[in-house]
């Protein structure tokens, strides 16, 4: 039985996606007609005005990406426990955010982690060293989303084939360049508020509807979901993971990704104060566990609620990615009510990819017209205005970047691209932020090592991993790898994380001691870094005047 | 000790070596509308800029040096708490699978899903700790250091 043909009305689905466009570009052009667009501080960091919940409902919806939502559900559904694993990572690495990263970088920074991280260092090669590992970071997120957006659509919208796509991701893009340029940082911050509340509340009511078929008991969910797919090992560990080591390495980048990837260290610049920052934090740990702990009924659901179980599930195209909305389909039991349903949540899948290409977007455009623009070729003596020309300008690039390479990418591993990512974020960026954050003698020449050998490492890693290439000595080509046919992988890891996150800190550590100085290398800027990242002074608005 | 960034407290900030190529006291010298750090909103365009001999001062203050002490008390070892449960997890997971999948008396709810779950619980209750923390031992101390800061220009 073809799943695809019986399920959903492609008219409704774009109706609905179309919607949220109108809905969304409207409420941007409200929101920002008054502000002065040509400021930095506006189109960076939407001047700073939002308020920690506000923010931290737009930190959850530029994290919850296509990959969280449609690949997590879809983990869980094909590998059971081993998917519940994922979640666990990606939320447990908000700690780190909270704890270490987030309000320091508030008081220290103003635009881009290059602030922090040059604030006390030579500032040219640490800008620029900070600046391409963004961009690096940013790029490879961005080709995941493209790609996702690319593979849905042959699901959501029945357009099947190759052309239907590329036109699909050349929209997406479009659209996203649409709505930084118009909206600047307000305006993809209230698409990224928007969009968590429709994702949180559609996946919350779905699970409230698998959880109300079972007698509100998971037990009897996951019960069905072993007895359907005569599956019975599917709640206990080993099916998706089978190398321990593997599973580490994938585990350290997931962890310690987050508090490094910069769309997200961005989003503390977005608050007026580090308090407010700590709320963000705060209501984001709240919303996106609540959403892990929505995806794991919604995985489990999939598999025991959609008709002919994960078998059926993997023959859709987009294969486990399409567990989410075939539940949507098959949970009000398919037809009319099936489409309806089914439609909103493709819908809400596409909001999902918009409000993150675009929050990618704004972070990369500032890093390149902020740091590498105006700080390591004007000297930092750029016109404000300019500096936003340029940010314009570069959207525009990225933009045509993304689709070009969405397209390229379409047929990529989408959780691969997402765990590279946060290998690069872990292994360049997080170790130059702790050690610039909290500890003194760290200098440029560490945060250079450090920030160029994660980033070498992560990279050349990868290349070498059997994501990319079969293994060396392997008797037939493997088949997940992106080029099947070749053979040059000598690393035995998809994700460099095990190796790449040591390298990024010894590198860090042994940069700094090489120097043989004793003390700090600014110690006036170390001071006034220390000072300010602990009280915030000079970094809000102001008390008592 | 012959950088500029190394002068003694008290003496001139105008006599900074202008061959520095930290931009710094480069954006320093932008208009108002492009202050360096914070002036994020336009309250920030009126604050006075405070001398960086000040930060030196305050850092080596005993009010400063117990806020510090605060903060990493509570967030390092917290940090590494955290990490070693993680970690412990993902390893059990992976080398003690007859261990994560007895039953616990929940159903199909092993141990293993079990301890996930208070990975999550453990996840809200740090939040919670941290900002019970934050609120009561770092907030109030941080204030009076920002005012001293802040108001000590005017």
């Amino acid at each position: 039985m073809n799943l695809l043909e019986s399920m959903g009305v492609p008219v409704l689905n774009i109706g609905i996606f179309a919607a949220f466009v109108v809905i969304t570009m409207f409420v941007i052009i409200r929101v920002t007609s008054g502000s002065n667009k040509k400021s930095a501080s506006s189109f960076y960091t939407g001047g700073a005005q939002f308020s920690g919940t506000q923010n931290g409902f737009a930190i959850a919806g530029d994290y919850l990406s296509a990959a969280s939502f449609l690949g997590i559900v879809g983990a869980i559904a094909t590998a059971g426990y081993d998917g519940l694993l994922y979640s666990i990572g990606f939320l447990v690495a908000w700690l780190v955010a909270l704890l270490l990263v987030a309000e320091p970088l508030r008081n220290t920074g103003k635009y881009t982690m290059a602030d922090v991280l040059s604030f006390r260092m030579e500032n040219r090669p640490v800008r620029l060293a900070a600046a391409i590992s963004t961009l690096i970071i940013s790029f490879f997120y961005l080709l995941a989303q493209m790609a996702g957006a690319g593979g849905l659509v042959s699901l959501l919208l029945g357009l099947d084939g190759e052309l239907a796509q590329n036109i699909v991701i050349v929209i997406v893009g479009l659209l996203m360049i649409g709505y930084v340029l118009i909206g600047g940082m307000k305006g993809t911050t209230w698409v990224q508020m928007i969009k968590a509340v429709l994702l949180i509340t559609g996946a919350g009511i779905m699970t409230v509807w698998v959880l109300a078929k079972f007698g509100f008991n998971l037990s009897s969910v996951m019960q069905q979901a072993m007895d359907a797919n005569k599956a019975p090992k599917m709640i206990e560990p080993g099916i998706k993971y089978t190398d321990p080591i593997a599973f580490l390495s994938l585990s350290i980048a997931l962890v310690l990704g987050t508090a490094g990837l910069p769309h997200v260290l961005m989003r503390f610049y977005t608050v007026p104060t580090a308090k407010e920052a700590r709320k963000s934090v705060t209501w984001a740990i709240g919303l996106i566990g609540a959403f892990y702990l929505f995806t794991l009924v919604l995985g489990y659901g999939a598999a025991a609620i959609v008709t002919g179980g994960v078998t059926a599930i993997k023959k859709l195209p987009g294969g486990a990615n399409a567990s989410a909305p075939a539940l949507a389909f098959n949970l009000p039991g398919g037809g009319t009510g099936g489409s309806i349903f089914l439609a909103v949540i493709a819908g809400v899948a596409f909001a999902t990819i918009l409000a993150v290409v675009a929050g990618l977007t704004i972070t990369a455009s500032a890093s390149f017209s902020h740091d590498i623009y105006n700080s390591v070729l004007k000297g930092g003596k750029a016109d404000p205005a300019d500096e936003v020309r340029i940010a314009r300008i570069t959207v525009l690039v990225i933009g045509a970047l993304a689709i070009f390479g969405g397209i390229f990418a379409k047929s990529m591993n989408i959780a691969f691209l997402v765990a590279l990512a946060f290998a690069v974020a872990a292994s360049a960026n997080l170790p130059s932020i702790l050690f610039s954050l909290y500890w003194r003698r760290f200098n440029t020449r560490g945060s250079i090592w450090s920030i160029y050998g994660g980033l070498i490492s992560a990279i050349v890693l990868i290349v070498f991993s059997p994501a990319v290439s079969t293994p060396l000595g392997s008797a037939k080509p493997l088949a997940s790898a992106m080029f099947p046919g070749a053979s040059f992988a000598w690393f035995p890891y998809d994700n460099p994380a095990i190796v790449s996150v040591p390298v990024g800190f010894l590198l860090g550590i042994l940069g700094t001691l090489s120097t043989g100085k004793k003390e700090s290398e600014y110690p006036m800027k170390q001071a006034e870094m220390e000072v300010r990242s602990m009280t915030g002074a000079g970094a809000e608005g102001s008390i008592a005047h | 000790m012959t950088s500029s960034h190394e002068q003694k407290p008290g003496s001139s900030p105008s006599t900074h070596d202008q061959a520095d190529l930290h931009t710094y006291d480069a954006e320093r010298k932008l208009p108002a509308s492009h202050n360096p750090l914070p002036a994020l909103n336009d309250v920030g365009a009126q604050r006075p800029a405070i001398a960086e001999e000040a930060f030196m001062e305050v850092r080596e203050s005993p009010e400063f040096v117990e806020l510090r002490r605060r903060f990493r008390a509570f967030a390092f070892p917290m940090t590494a708490a955290f990490l070693i449960w993680y970690f412990a997890y993902v390893l059990l997971s992976v080398f003690a699978k007859a261990f994560m999948v007895q039953n616990i008396g929940l159903g199909n709810l092993n141990m293993g899903h079990a301890l996930g779950l208070l990975q999550f619980a453990t996840t809200f209750l740090i939040t919670w700790l941290y900002l019970r923390h934050m609120t009561k031992n770092i907030d109030p101390l941080a204030r009076d250091l920002r005012a001293k800061l802040e108001g000590g220009n005017k």
